[in-house]
């Protein structure tokens, strides 16, 4: 089925594009399997390899995050905290900003276009916010090994959900409950795809509200962002449509990870040789991968990433449990 | 985006105007904040300014957590890092911070338009979010002490 706005013929994967996710991948690899052992020589090697290796694996981030269509957030902190020689705090600090600075960038289009709704993510963004705090002081209160092993759970738990996740469209929602009809939690949105209004609302509002307040804890614990949870609650638990839920999550995220941010950069966590490369690597890698975008197969990168996800997840598993150091 | 264009936008979009005046907010905070963030960081890696914790000896402590970092480096927690401004690796910290404020001040910019029209249930949400992020930017929870 072709895509809105892309070519009839460029639709299909070609070798070439093919070929150049595989680079990519391996690149993101390479870098990656090739760090510990640098590690071990830290102290020997320039101060510099660190930042250039950080912006040219950010790079990589960029590019497949977009086609991926997963933040840069859950990509980072696996990967940079299993491979880079930097501490998981200071590692978590620079994957929460990196989240906050796309989130930031990417709402006020979303807000203007309708995608997002500040009225459907405003109590949401509450519940995960105060959340988000206990999780960022939890994770800096634990011991590293512990806050490694479950980050690896949680990414392995991460790539099961891409694996399996559902969507649905347009979720019917018979009658709003008490707190979203309260709160007013509905709207007009238009899909600038179908050309159609389409009028929603949402329900089971408390436990959507239960559910960010579980988020806010990992987005603050893991320095994750949470794009790859606020969407599935928002669109299979709360009934939002799909394209408003994807929105409303990017607003959500700007909230969310600003609260956490906070708490780390309050603690001292935040190293400007780690934060800036990342931030400024990713922000340039996503503007080619929206690029590459209107050619790639989108479910190869898919695959591609959930299986470099699924290796930072287990290699973050096995360094939290000292088998992999 | 201008103001007539926004109108344009909220009637085709049927975009509540306070998402619209929030929208342009962050749009201009988050490019100020980022282009701080970029340029006070050329800044602190070409050394045009010298930092408080030097390159060589930062490598040899990125490792330790961060409590047993700051101890080791000297380095503040909370709003000490002002004091350290005049330092290339803590003027850094002005992007930073600012990318953190943005949304603070954009939710103090919608929360007067929920009130005049009487939504006090929002209202009240937006409110309290400001104070908890106040609260969590002034270190009032979750830092140190």
């Amino acid at each position: 089925m072709p895509r809105f706005g892309i070519p009839r013929g460029r639709e299909r994967p070609s070798c070439e594009n093919i070929c150049d996710l595989t680079r990519i991948a391996l690149l993101l690899l390479a870098l990656a399997w090739t760090a510990p052992a640098a590690a071990a020589d830290a102290a020997a090697a320039p101060w510099w390899i660190w930042p250039a290796a950080l912006f040219a694996v950010s790079f990589a981030i960029g590019v497949v995050g977009v086609l991926a269509g997963v933040g840069g957030g859950v990509l980072f902190v696996p990967i940079v905290g299993g491979f880079f020689p930097f501490h998981l705090d200071f590692v978590r600090a620079a994957g929460l900003l990196l989240a906050l600075s796309g989130a930031l960038s990417a709402a006020p289009g979303l807000l203007r276009n309708g995608l997002a709704s500040m009225r459907l993510a405003m109590p949401l963004a509450l519940v995960g916010s105060v959340t988000s705090i206990a999780g960022a002081m939890i994770g800096l209160a634990l011991p590293t090994n512990v806050v490694q092993t479950a980050l690896g759970v949680t990414i392995l738990a991460i790539v099961a959900l891409m694996w399996s996740a559902k969507k649905s469209e347009t979720p019917e929602v018979r009658a709003p409950d008490a707190l979203s009809a309260a709160l007013r939690l509905n709207g007009v949105f238009h899909d600038p795809a179908s050309g159609r209004d389409i009028d929603w609302r949402v329900h089971r509002t408390p436990a959507g509200l239960v559910a960010f307040a579980g988020i806010g804890v990992l987005a603050g614990l893991f320095g994750l962002g949470a794009g790859w949870a606020n969407v599935p609650v928002l669109n299979l638990l709360m009934g939002a449509p799909l394209k408003l839920s994807v929105g409303t999550s990017g607003f959500l995220l700007s909230v969310v990870d600003t609260t956490a941010a906070w708490v780390y950069i309050n603690r001292g966590a935040v190293l400007p040789v780690l934060v800036a490369p990342s931030i400024v690597g990713v922000m340039l890698g996503a503007k080619i991968g929206a690029r590459l975008l209107r050619v790639v197969h989108a479910s190869t990168v898919r695959r591609v990433v959930i299986g470099l996800l699924a290796l930072a997840g287990a290699r973050a598993l096995l360094k939290g449990l000292e088998i992999w150091t | 985006m201008d103001v007539s264009k926004e109108r344009r936008a909220a009637r085709d979009h049927a975009v509540p105007a306070e998402q619209l005046a929030y929208a342009r907010w962050l749009d201009w905070g988050t490019r100020i904040a980022l282009a701080a963030l970029i340029v006070t960081f050329i800044v602190y890696a070409a050394e045009l300014v010298g930092p408080h914790v030097p390159f060589e000896r930062l490598a040899q402590l990125w490792s330790l957590p961060v409590d047993q970092y700051r101890a080791a480096a000297a380095a503040p927690a909370g709003w000490g890092w002002l004091a350290l401004a005049r330092h290339g690796d803590y003027l850094n910290y002005v992007g930073i911070v600012l990318l953190g404020l943005v949304t603070i001040v954009c939710y103090a910019r919608a929360l007067p338009a929920f009130l005049r029209r009487g939504e006090r249930a929002l209202a009240l949400v937006v409110a309290v979010e400001i104070l908890i992020l106040a609260a969590a930017a002034t270190g009032i929870v979750g830092a140190p002490h």
